[in-house]
């Protein structure tokens, strides 16, 4: 599809491309613009800066392996539940911003949770550790208290004890703080911390909020065989859970549904609790003996199968390996970032600078197109920080500063063919059209593989490093695009221009520097 | 000037350098430098970071010397800690991987010794484990790659090229891996991910040279004007201005970030990267040129179709030689040429309308 130069319009393209620049420059730095996410309706615009990864702005970060604890093999569903309980408790400490990623898939991947901010051993630990689902005899019930600002206007948080609350014997000092267990207010419920099972706790349920008071563990979650949510055989109609123990927790569910069936009212019920929390507390008709139980209830579909997932978490055939922990300093993390733009200032002046030496007035466009490049790079990031979470790490930023060499690159696969078409006797214009037409193959495929290489890197490495791979990648692609809608307008608009028809030494197009002396009428000056 | 004067030649592309015709001795070059990157990789080793072997770490930010660093190692209850200075103005410690709980009293006793925010404290932790786990996924890369590599261009160009493109690869990470096992510079995740970015890297500049190949290439058995080596030959010099203008200005950006990361901020991720990045571009410079093409034309030439048209050039030239001798060259003559290659520069050039009674 080579275009003839004439009915190629430069200005046209140049026109929409400095539209898109706007619209670009709009997205990143207004306010006040909406965007309906999986959040809701947010503000956008709100930070007109690159997020920041956890090494520039300090900040604890996690790498956790899966390991399987049964003979199969770490699948992607097992992965999900863990990176699910992970994010609650990580959630569970208040801290903002945290993050909770996966990498790569089943066996090979690796689950990364980013903390920024003040270090906190405790997180650390929470994250840590595996997540505990316990059946406990429920001993005691009461109604949620309200916790609320004396004055509504008031942001200040008016909240009691935080579940679970943990006690070795079921006494007064237990009772007087169950009495101040909270179970309304904000914060309240986000649950994740481990409960004990040797001790006797006092939680909420999550649903009902109800507080209760419960007995030390009877049957443990590992002792789960299987759980799946399922119509009742009978009715057909009633959704239902349905449990399935192993070998000692066959033995244990029998024991205690035995003892549970003969008592009545509260006592009559069992929890089942989930990192602490109270995810349900059903009734127990009659002994379960066989270690196959039901679970009945006003479930919905959706209810059921929550619960189910539930019950399976105690069952999660992994457990997670620390295989990296980071606390990263704020001070060190900014010397890096001042190291590394710093270091892409200066890489982007020498590279100016030897493109305007060699290609002299061409050298300018090189420069402009470059300047246009990390200004679209610049937008996409904030953008892509704003929309996805994209944060930008030391490794992105030395990305963005090599991909300096691989942009301006193109620039020089198009000026040398331009020029090689000068040589070969073509006229300025004619040459700017099918220098294009050659060069725009040779930089396709050269972007091609840099981009094939970056995606690789992208999906096989691990950590900040892979923030390396995607700025790569978007800088090639950005590169592309800008020498297209870019580069190659304002080249063809240049050699329309008088001057550098006129091949004059600084236009970098002047017959002795093309080497065409012994073609053009006079031999030019060699330069020594 | 000689450097001015070549620059300005090569500039003007009246130079013409045989690269195809003298493989023979780049190859011995790259022979010799690739077994001396083997034999450090075999009797050296490479010396691997943090993440490969497992282990704990702490830096400060502080302009204490290393002496204070293990006295204050002493506090912390890690003596077998190993102190070095990083950089102008941070102390790294280095010991077994330590426990949560022991990470804490450690961070707590650096930042009282040193007065800084415990937050400041950098601290890194690896498990025994990690470090084959990111092997086998650079390994894993670096096989995903070379497969997708060798399709695209098997598709793109002929499988020729892609093998030549593959075995220059080849050439620059053995040279890169060993000058990393030479020098005992440390191996971390980011001199990985460098390494395995070279790949591009050298594929990138191989490709730009392969995509003139191409086209000097394309219906040449149909003439009898040049042989494939030599029309490799020209791609090359063709190429050449733009090949090393590349790799400046690719190595340019490269060596900023080396010179700012390796005097100012000592090691880190902006060091690791660079460094090998560095090494690979001025490596896949060369290969692309010395070995990529070279190879290339070498195994074309196998092609009988390419042989019999070596024939008819030879022939060709033998019945011109015998009307007009004595061709100038640029270079002087190498006798250790196997292919006769004629080297007349920008003449040698096709689609120029020389009147054939002119030759």
């Amino acid at each position: 599809m080579a275009s003839p130069s004439s009915a190629y319009r430069p200005g046209r393209v140049l026109t929409y491309f400095t539209l898109l620049m706007v619209f670009l420059a709009g997205w990143t730095f207004l306010g006040g613009v909406s965007v309906f996410s999986k959040d809701g309706w947010k503000d956008i615009g709100a930070h007109s800066t690159p997020k920041l990864g956890l090494d520039l702005r300090g900040g604890t970060q996690i790498i956790l392996t899966p390991k399987a604890t049964t003979g199969a093999p770490v699948s992607a569903e097992n992965v999900k539940q863990a990176v699910e309980i992970i994010r609650q408790r990580v959630n569970a400490f208040g801290v903002a911003e945290a993050e909770v990623q996966v990498q790569g898939t089943g066996t090979s991947s690796t689950i990364i949770v980013s903390i920024p901010g003040k270090a906190n051993s405790a997180v650390v630990d929470a994250v840590k550790s595996t997540a505990k689902l316990n059946f406990r005899p429920v001993l005691q019930e009461a109604a949620p208290l309200e916790f609320k600002p004396k004055d509504p206007k008031s942001t200040e948080e008016v909240h009691g004890i935080f579940p679970p609350i943990m006690s070795a014997t079921n006494d007064a000092a237990f009772k007087a703080k169950f009495d101040q267990l909270d179970c309304t207010s904000k914060g309240a419920l986000v649950g994740g911390v481990p409960d004990d099972p040797k001790l006797y706790i006092a939680t909420c349920d999550k649903e009902s909020r109800q507080r209760l008071i419960l007995a030390p563990s009877r049957v443990e979650g590992t002792n789960i065989a299987d759980a799946s949510a399922g119509v009742d055989s009978q009715s057909n109609a009633i959704y239902q859970v349905f449990l399935d123990f192993d070998a000692t927790g066959r033995t244990q569910f029998a024991a205690v549904t035995t003892e549970l069936a003969k008592k009545t009212g509260v006592e009559n019920r069992m929890a089942i609790v989930l990192d602490g929390l109270v995810v349900s507390s059903p009734s127990v008709n009659e002994a379960i003996i066989g270690g196959k139980a039901q679970i009945t209830g006003n479930f919905t579909l959706q209810e059921a199968q929550n619960l189910a997932s539930v019950l399976k978490y105690g069952a999660l055939p992994v457990s997670l390996d620390v295989a990296s922990q980071s606390q990263l300093s704020p001070t060190l993390g900014n010397d890096q970032l001042k190291g590394g733009l710093l270091a892409g200032i200066i890489g982007l002046i020498v590279v100016v600078g030897y493109l305007l030496v060699y290609y002299r007035a061409l050298g300018v466009i090189a420069f402009a197109s470059l300047v246009v490049a990390a200004i679209m790079t610049y937008f996409s990031i904030v953008i892509l920080g704003q929309q996805i979470g994209l944060a930008l790490t030391l490794a992105g930023v030395a990305g963005l500063v090599v991909a300096i060499g691989i942009t301006a690159d193109s620039f020089v696969v198009y000026f040398e063919r331009l020029r090689d078409e000068v040589r070969e006797g073509k006229g300025l214009r004619g040459a700017a059209t099918s220098g294009w037409v050659r060069a725009r193959r040779t930089i396709l495929v050269a972007d091609g593989v840099s981009l094939l290489a970056a995606v690789v890197l992208y999906f096989l490495s691990v950590g900040s490093v892979r923030g390396f791979a995607f700025t790569l990648g978007l800088t090639t692609v950005l590169d592309v695009f800008v020498a297209f809608a870019f580069t190659r307008p304002l080249v063809e608009l240049a050699v329309r221009n008088k001057w550098f028809q006129s091949g004059g030494k600084l236009t970098g197009l002047d017959a002795a520097h093309l080497g065409i002396s012994n073609r053009a009428a006079t031999p030019a000056l060699q330069e020594s | 000037m000689a450097n001015r004067s070549l620059a300005a030649r090569l500039y003007s592309g009246q130079v013409s350098y045989d690269f195809v015709g003298r493989r023979k001795l780049w190859y011995l070059l790259s022979g010799v430098i690739v077994l001396v990157a083997i034999f450090g990789l075999g009797t050296k080793g490479l010396n691997l970071g943090l993440d490969f072997k497992g282990g704990s770490q702490f830096q400060v930010k502080t302009n204490a010397s290393v002496a204070d660093g293990r006295a204050a190692a002493r506090d912390a209850g890690i003596e077998d800690a190993v102190v070095t200075k990083v950089g102008t103005d941070k102390l790294q410690w280095r010991t077994t991987t330590l426990e949560s709980s022991e990470i804490a009293s450690v961070t707590a006793t650096l930042a009282n010794t040193f007065k800084v925010a415990e937050a400041e404290v950098a601290t890194e932790t690896v498990g025994p484990t990690w470090g084959k786990e990111i092997t086998s996924k650079a390994t894993q890369g670096l096989v995903v790659f070379l497969i997708l590599v060798s399709l695209f261009l098997s598709l793109y160009f002929q499988w020729q090229m892609a093998l030549a493109a593959i075995f220059a690869l080849a050439h620059d990470l053995v040279i890169t891996v060993g000058i990393y096992a030479l020098s005992g510079f440390e191996v971390t995740p980011a001199t990985v991910i460098g390494v395995l970015t070279i790949l591009g890297f050298s594929l990138y500049d191989t490709v730009v040279v392969f995509d003139k190949v191409r086209e000097n290439t394309a219906g040449i058995t149909k003439s009898s004007k040049m042989t494939y080596s030599e029309a490799a030959n020209l791609a090359l010099n063709q190429t050449l201005v733009r090949s090393i203008n590349t790799s400046i200005i690719a190595v340019l950006p490269v060596a900023s970030i080396l010179v700012i990361g390796v005097g100012f901020l000592g090691a880190g991720t902006l060091k690791d990267l660079a460094l090998a990045l560095f090494v690979g571009t001025l490596a896949g410079t060369y290969s692309s040129i010395f070995v990529a093409t070279p190879f290339l034309a070498q195994i074309r030439e196998r092609n009988p179709q390419m042989r019999a048209l070596a024939k008819r050039v030879a022939a060709r030239r033998a019945a011109d030689d015998g009307r007009e001798p004595g061709l100038e060259t640029d270079l002087p003559t190498d006798s250790g040429t196997t292919i006769p290659v004629r080297q007349v520069g920008e003449r040698a050039q096709p689609k120029r309308n020389i009147p054939r009674s002119k030759r």
